[in-house]
């Protein structure tokens, strides 16, 4: 198996704090992989320097051997990386189904004349779009609310709503940070079960998340970090057995 | 979800094509007329500025700048070196589009109060720069624009024409002129929004971050869409300056871009129709007022706040909200 996300000392500081410290891994395409590690370890940064919302201080992430440190997070999307986020970024000034075509942006050729004339080739791309937009809401399980205003829907089903756009975009790999948070037990179930459908799709997943029943699961690897180091890194079994990991969560 | 919103669009345009052909059964004399083409036309500028505000979520504190470059620029190259109208109007409309693009570019990265602030100082800018070039704009005296022609038909509101039969004054024919402009001004607009252009532009009034991890170059649609809107502008300009024959630097003035602006907020900023409405309120409330002479003024500003306290969406939002809760009670639903 090749590295699909590679990451070599990546480090950033705010300041005088180092959020995060000469971190380094690798993500195997199709792998289920999760950074876990308690509040303020520096998980969400760690997401933000891979997906491009922040510039790493030094160190470099590969996508497919390229380095894409320096990359805006639209010319990710366009090499296949998309994410969701733990403060959800949903545009409440849309319909749930118009949210999920945005996700189909980049698939979505249109040139100006052709919009502002509206065309038949238009009419047909967004037909095509909203079919697609509609069965990625059924597969995330939100299908009722097609047409329902995103600002009128539960919390549990905008974070539905939002893996559902990243996953219109059709990335390789595809960041979920905290996407139980907030969820019930019944939720999170639900949540489980579609992590591990979009893992069989062939679609890398990297997740960031503190449901560690969730994580133990369905992650193949477990990379663990605490003040924004690097604790320890392997499978569930590895990682429920590593002494470090056992004092950092319970102290000691 | 996108056949209701292509049946609202539809709807919409419906709705401004049947107002707009029925007014001149209402309206008697060339004043009437007079006011409702400039009405027509401000109205266009607004739609365009509208898919900037109410869509894209930036905003342009400067937009009578563009209004006024596209009506000086035809006025010049019609009336000081001969061109035909419909070319000065399509060139002007492209070097508008040039020079909102590269003063764009730069002050699109900021947000909220400095861009108001930036967008200030183009519009600014350009009103001294009309306001100074003696020589070529007339400065604050203004310059004579004449009519609009087309293949060496003039369009004058003091000429007498006939159209399918029927003898119709230059007053009518203008207003029937700028009604339909409005139309295909109202259907471009609403054909971009209803597209992934569209959809691109709402999102990053949404969320901008959203709308770069799914891959939407933020930076270019933002530039696109004021480049768009600036491009109304001075289209609309141009007509004005030769509806009105006559301009001065004040159709760049600050007073006029907050006009403007005041009309998208006022009729609801993201409805193309609502806009409108606020245009059409704005245009006729002075005329109203006129009657309390040194309360005009008073009067004015109390509307605004009221509306502004009172309905914070705007006139058409809150109005289709209040219809759709009361249809939704009398039909016995709680929803």
């Amino acid at each position: 198996m090749t590295a699909l996300v590679e990451v070599n000392n990546l480090s950033k500081a705010f300041g005088g704090v180092h959020a995060v410290e000469s971190v380094s891994f690798s993500v195997d395409a199709g792998q289920v992989y999760s950074v876990i590690g308690p509040n303020g370890a520096g998980k969400t940064t760690l997401f933000n320097l891979i997906t491009g919302l922040y510039t790493p201080t030094s160190g470099e992430v590969k996508l497919h051997g390229e380095s894409i440190a320096k990359l805006l997070p639209n010319q990710l999307a366009e090499r296949g990386m998309c994410r969701t986020f733990q403060q959800m970024q949903i545009c409440m000034n849309m319909t749930a189904i118009e949210n999920v075509m945005l996700g189909r942006h980049l698939t979505l050729k249109s040139n100006l004349l052709t919009t502002l004339f509206r065309l038949p080739a238009l009419t047909r791309g967004e037909k095509a779009a909203r079919e697609k937009a509609a069965e990625l809401m059924e597969f995330v399980g939100c299908g009722e609310y097609l047409d329902t205003e995103a600002s009128a829907m539960s919390y549990g089903a905008l974070k539905r709503l939002e893996i559902a756009r990243a996953l219109a975009a059709e990335p390789k790999v595809v960041l979920l940070d905290e996407p139980a948070a907030g969820l019930n037990a019944v939720e999170t179930a639900a949540l489980e079960d579609l992590i591990r459908k979009i893992a069989e799709q062939g679609i890398t997943v990297m997740l960031v998340e503190h449901d560690m029943k969730l994580v133990m699961g369905i992650s193949d690897r477990l990379l663990v970090l605490n003040y924004g180091r690097v604790l320890a890194e392997g499978t569930p079994e590895q990682i429920r057995a590593n002494p470090d990991v056992i004092a950092a969560y319970l102290g000691g | 979800m996108m056949a209701r919103l292509s049946q609202f669009r539809l709807r919409g345009l419906v709705f401004l094509a049947i107002v707009v052909f029925a007014l001149p059964l209402f309206l008697s004399n060339p004043f009437h007329y007079g006011l409702a083409t400039q009405i027509a036309l401000i109205a266009g500028a607004v739609v365009g500025l509208n898919l900037l505000v109410g869509f894209a979520g930036q905003i342009s504190l400067g937009h009578a700048g563009f209004f006024g470059l596209g009506a000086y620029f035809s006025a010049i190259m019609t009336g000081t070196y001969g061109w035909s109208a419909i070319p000065a109007l399509v060139v002007g409309a492209v070097v508008v589009a040039i020079i909102a693009w590269v003063v764009g570019r730069p002050i699109l990265r900021l947000k909220g109060h400095y861009l108001s602030m930036a967008t200030l100082a183009v519009g600014f800018i350009i009103a001294i720069i009309l306001n100074n070039e003696r020589e070529i704009t007339g400065g604050p005296d203004g310059m004579p624009v004449p009519p609009f022609d087309v293949f060496g038909w003039e369009l004058s509101a003091f000429g007498q024409y006939s159209l399918f039969g029927m003898d119709i004054s230059g007053d009518l024919a203008w207003y029937l002129f700028a009604g339909v402009v409005l139309l295909v001004a109202v259907w471009l607009a609403q054909n971009l929004i209803d597209s992934p252009i569209g959809r691109a532009l709402r999102s990053v009034h949404g969320s901008e971050v959203a709308a770069s991890v799914v891959g939407v170059n933020t930076a270019k649609y933002k530039s696109l869409v004021f480049v768009i809107s600036a491009v109304y502008a001075s289209v609309m300009g141009a007509l004005y300056g030769h509806f009105q024959g006559f301009i001065t630097p004040s159709v760049a003035s600050f007073d006029f871009s907050i006009l403007l602006i005041t009309m998208v907020v006022l009729g609801g900023m993201g409805s193309t129709i609502g806009v409108i409405i606020g245009a059409v309120v704005l245009e006729l409330l002075p005329q109203v007022l006129a009657d309390f002479q040194e309360m005009e003024m008073v009067l004015f500003g109390l509307i605004l706040m009221l509306t502004m306290i009172f309905m914070p969406k705007g006139l058409l939002p809150t109005a289709a909200n209040f219809l759709t809760k009361r249809r939704s009670k009398s039909a016995g639903g709680d929803a």
